[in-house]
């Protein structure tokens, strides 16, 4: 494609509208214009040059601000969709969400479920929605950022009359500027920190240039960002892993490939005291009952030295004791540990007495491990019980008339005994659940006593890897830089010229005009140069 | 102790006569016959700032008494929430005024603040302590900086508003002028919230329901307001009150649609009021006081609020909302209505900047945008709290 060459002699690229040196229109429509469109300073954008090949339709697809705009408000709209009912992740999690959306919430729940919208943010469209964004952001960026660097890199000072009659602001008149009124002028924008250029008496303020690369900076922050979210999903980057770990447990962390062990020593859950706590918090606890105070997992961190070595036993070598807590979270290696839910007072041990029914006199008390029941309980002098059965988490008996056991954690412990006494050396059978007592097989004169439960809570600890973070985080940086140096600084010009016994002056900024004319105004006010007009007003 | 939280509602109440009175006194320096574009500030106007500075000094007061009797900065509820945010708005307005000097902001911008310190202290006002997810300083670094970007962002608002309340034509019918009254009716139906709230508080009505919640469960709810519509399979349980009228299926809450219901009823009775006794528009009631307004100017500082608040409400709304994310729910993003809402405004406000620069969207379109964008942002800081239930139901 030819390039353009200006009367002023600048040599342009194909497609340009101003002159990049002069600003003299090179197009039609731009003569013809009552004032100059200098968004993008008449530059030539590819998209607006190109339109032949596929590549090229592409790219002013999404070049486009309008399809810019129409993605982010269809974001926008799917996003608020997705709060009208609960997603998938917020249900409760023994209910099937097939269920769940109708009986809720009837025939809205229905459509809702149906229409996939219950886990909306993880849909196909969705994604696929966020990355043209993405795509949106790189080409835009890229179709104007290159060709408005080169046109502010080229501007001249002297500009063509016919570009500062088409400015916003301008004005001109007749006479001469005399040069200790320009020197004053230049003094005052210099007082402004307005950076001055001359050539043969022609003048150009101009400061804030940086401010137009904002828009283009901050772009490269989502981008960033959006690549750092991308990246979650490659192998090794993120780990999400839920550990259930009892009161004295050691357990090896998952996700960590058996490199880490954690203990948990003890959780507590604190509510506020109205007698311990500061008093201004009680008439709010009054109201509400109470509130939690503090959830705790007080852990040791242990790391395998054996992890190498396969087939060898872990040898478990303490890293660090720390108390994990709500925000704050325990960190090694990449990995944090944070409290997340908890289980209170799952029963750990149960002990019993073996009495006699008539005397009530114990011969002895056993004292069961709800995980890990021994087969038989040898109380000396001849006493002796042993375990039958061991059913968990007892629910009733079934058809054959053995009881049965919903799952394998002791919610609701029950066993079958055999009591062996002096009495009954071959032994008496009973059944014995929580406050419950049966004999199966006749009247026994012993019976198996609960005396009492042990317990011990069970804290959730989420763990986690994300090595995307800092990616992110440069990314969020950068944006906030980009759009803080695009919102709050102005790229401001003043232009001046003496053509033919005129004065002409014209001025620019990207934004916020009336801080423009706030600030020149008084700077050029009584001198030869005349105040510019508004000429959009 | 007791004597800081007296004193931190003392000071609180006095900001709130202090805005009053600066909305008169702004609204007295407009009467002045003057040129929108060089305004110098009158006398009434240069009172009117002076009351609103004290005003907001003693909302200052009232927020750090209130920091020092709880320990904890007063941003942990609703109420402490809506407070703050108040004070933002009047922050931001100050700021604005100075760089624009313009006292119609103030007749516009302190009714608002008004507005919305009178719907806060509708919520309960006991000092509570935190639960453990709000322990940390990041409660005071988030949500103080968020509150602040919504505050700048309200004034784009308020400037958006008078731009239309100046522009439109309130002598015919048309869409822009109906969309208008319902702005002003929203604004209304707060204070009717406001009345009716007050009202049955100060006669102790009170009805017990028994009903059935949305877990199938057995459960009971207090109606603080005469039940038009009632819970599901609910049984008014307290002799003497009123009936409800209609039964709501579980999942929705209907104490709290009752108390939408009412808030829209009074508010339209005393909209209806207006209109009969003004026989005209609200809008068209208030545009006399904004007949000096240069609307270019207006137009510019509803720009230039959005400019200041975006990378302010970004800062605090997504990306310390992120980070903090990060430390107390383990994840910097997990679709909680809050976030997703907070990520909404963002995309609006960001759509508004892209129409603004390269669509050329000024004037009443931008206007308009303002005041969808403020909607945006009540809806999310009001309904996501009080509707949708998330992680950030707190109060």
């Amino acid at each position: 494609m030819g390039k353009v060459k200006c009367e002023c002699g600048h040599v342009n690229p194909h497609g340009t509208v101003l002159c990049e040196s002069c600003g003299r229109a090179l197009t039609e429509e731009a003569q013809k214009e009552k004032l100059h469109d200098m968004r993008y300073e008449g530059s030539a954008r590819r998209s607006q040059t190109y339109n032949k090949s596929i590549v090229d339709k592409v790219w002013n697809f999404f070049s486009s601000v309008k399809v810019g705009i129409w993605l982010i408000v269809l974001t926008l709209v799917a996003s608020s969709l997705g709060t009208i009912f609960p997603q998938k992740l917020f249900i409760p999690n023994n209910v099937s969400p097939e269920t769940y959306y109708e009986e809720t919430y009837g025939t809205a729940g229905k459509i809702y479920y149906t229409l996939g919208f219950y886990d909306l943010y993880n849909s196909i469209w969705f994604i696929a929605l966020i990355a043209a964004i993405g795509v949106s952001l790189v080409i835009c960026s890229l179709d104007r950022v290159i060709p408005l660097y080169r046109a502010l890199k080229n501007q001249r000072v002297a500009r063509h009359g016919t570009f500062m009659k088409k400015q916003r602001l301008f004005a001109s008149k007749q006479g001469a500027i005399q040069p200790e009124e320009l020197d004053k002028i230049k003094e005052g924008l210099k007082s402004k920190r307005y950076r001055i250029r001359e050539e043969d008496g022609s003048l150009l303020a101009e400061k804030g240039r940086f401010s137009r690369w904002g828009p283009y900076v901050n772009h490269i922050g989502l981008i960033i960002f959006l690549i750092g979210a991308m990246l979650r999903s490659v192998q090794g980057m993120y780990i999400d892993e839920l550990l259930w770990i009892r009161e004295g447990e050691t357990l090896e962390i998952p996700g960590t490939k058996g490199e880490y062990y954690l203990k948990n020593e003890k959780f507590t859950i604190e509510n506020y005291d109205k007698e311990k706590d500061p008093e201004v918090f009680n008439a709010a606890l009054e109201r509400t009952g109470s509130i939690v105070k503090n959830y705790q997992t007080d852990a040791v961190l242990y790391k395998d030295e054996n992890q190498d070595l396969p087939g060898a036993k872990p040898k478990l070598v303490k890293v660090k004791e720390e108390e994990i807590r709500v925000n704050e979270p325990m960190k090694f290696d990449n990995f944090a540990l944070y409290q997340d839910s908890f289980s209170k007072d799952e029963m750990k041990a149960m002990e019993l007495a073996l009495t006699n029914k008539a005397t009530k006199e114990e011969a002895g008390r056993v004292n069961i491990d709800l995980f890990n029941p021994k087969d038989t309980y040898d109380l000396g002098k001849g006493y002796k019980v042993e375990v039958l059965g061991y059913y968990p988490d007892y629910d009733g008996v079934g058809e054959n008339g053995e009881p049965k056991t919903k799952s394998p954690v002791p919610n609701n412990p029950a066993f079958l005994f055999k009591m062996i006494s002096p009495e009954h050396p071959d032994g008496e059978i009973s059944f014995t659940a929580i406050r419950q007592t049966l004999e199966p097989v006749g009247e026994t004169e012993y019976k198996m006593e609960f005396r009492g439960i042990e317990t011990r809570n069970i804290s959730a600890l989420t763990v986690r890897k994300d090595l995307t973070l800092w990616i992110l985080g440069i990314g969020g940086a950068i944006f906030m830089i980009g759009v803080v140096q695009g919102a709050y600084w102005n790229h401001r010009r003043l232009w001046i010229r003496q053509i033919d016994g005129e004065i002409y002056v014209a001025a620019h900024t990207n934004k916020n005009w009336h801080g423009l004319k706030r600030e020149i105004n008084p700077l050029i006010e009584n001198t030869a140069v005349p105040i510019p007009e508004d000429q959009q007003a | 102790m007791s004597d800081l939280v007296q004193w931190s509602g003392n000071l609180l109440y006095a900001s709130f006569i202090m805005y009053l009175v600066a909305t008169f006194l702004f609204g007295g320096s407009i009467r002045q016959k003057k040129d929108g574009e060089k305004q110098d500030v009158n006398r009434w106007g240069k009172l009117g700032i002076t009351v609103t500075v004290i005003g907001f000094i003693a909302q200052l007061g009232y927020f750090f008494t209130r920091w020092a009797a709880a320990g904890h900065a007063p941003v942990s509820n609703l109420f402490e929430f809506i407070t703050f945010f108040s004070m933002m708005l009047v922050g931001a307005f100050i700021i604005i005024y100075f760089m624009y000097r313009l006292a119609v902001l103030g007749v516009f911008a302190l009714p608002v603040a008004l507005i919305i310190i009178a719907y806060a202290s509708m919520f309960p006002r006991d000092i509570s302590p935190l639960i453990p997810a709000l322990q940390s300083q990041w409660l005071h670094i988030h949500v103080t900086t968020v509150a602040a970007g919504e505050g700048i962002l309200a004034i784009s608002f308020i400037a958006g508003l008078i731009y239309l309340v100046k522009t439109l034509d309130h002598s015919k019918r048309s869409k822009q002028t109906i969309w208008l009254e319902v702005i002003m009716y929203s604004l209304v139906a707060v204070i009717g919230f406001v009345a009716v709230t007050m009202a049955f508080t100060m006669s102790g009505y009170e009805a017990k329901f028994d009903y059935v919640n949305k877990e199938g469960q057995a459960a009971q709810e207090t109606f603080n307001l005469p039940a038009i519509v009632g819970p599901n399979e609910g049984e008014l349980l307290t002799p003497g009150q009123f009936e409800p009228l209609v039964e709501m299926p579980a999942f929705i809450n209907s104490k709290k649609l009752n108390t939408v219901i009412w808030s829209l009823g009074a508010g339209a009775l005393l909209y209806g009021l207006i209109r009969l006794l003004a026989r005209k528009r609200v809008g068209a009631l208030v545009q006399p006081l904004v007949k000096n307004v240069n609307t270019d100017l207006m137009d510019e500082v509803s720009y230039r609020s959005v400019l200041i608040g975006f990378p302010v409400f970004t800062l605090g709304g997504l990306i310390f909302a992120m980070i903090w994310a990060q430390i107390a729910w383990t994840r910097f993003w997990g679709w909680d209505p809050k976030e997703v809402w907070a990520l909404i405004t963002w995309l609006f406000y960001a759509a508004f900047l892209h129409l603004r620069l390269s669509k050329g969207w000024h004037g009443e379109k931008s206007a308009w945008l303002a005041v969808i964008g403020f909607v945006i942002i009540m809806f999310n800081l009001i309904a996501v709290n009080l509707v949708i239930a998330g992680l950030h139901s707190y109060a």
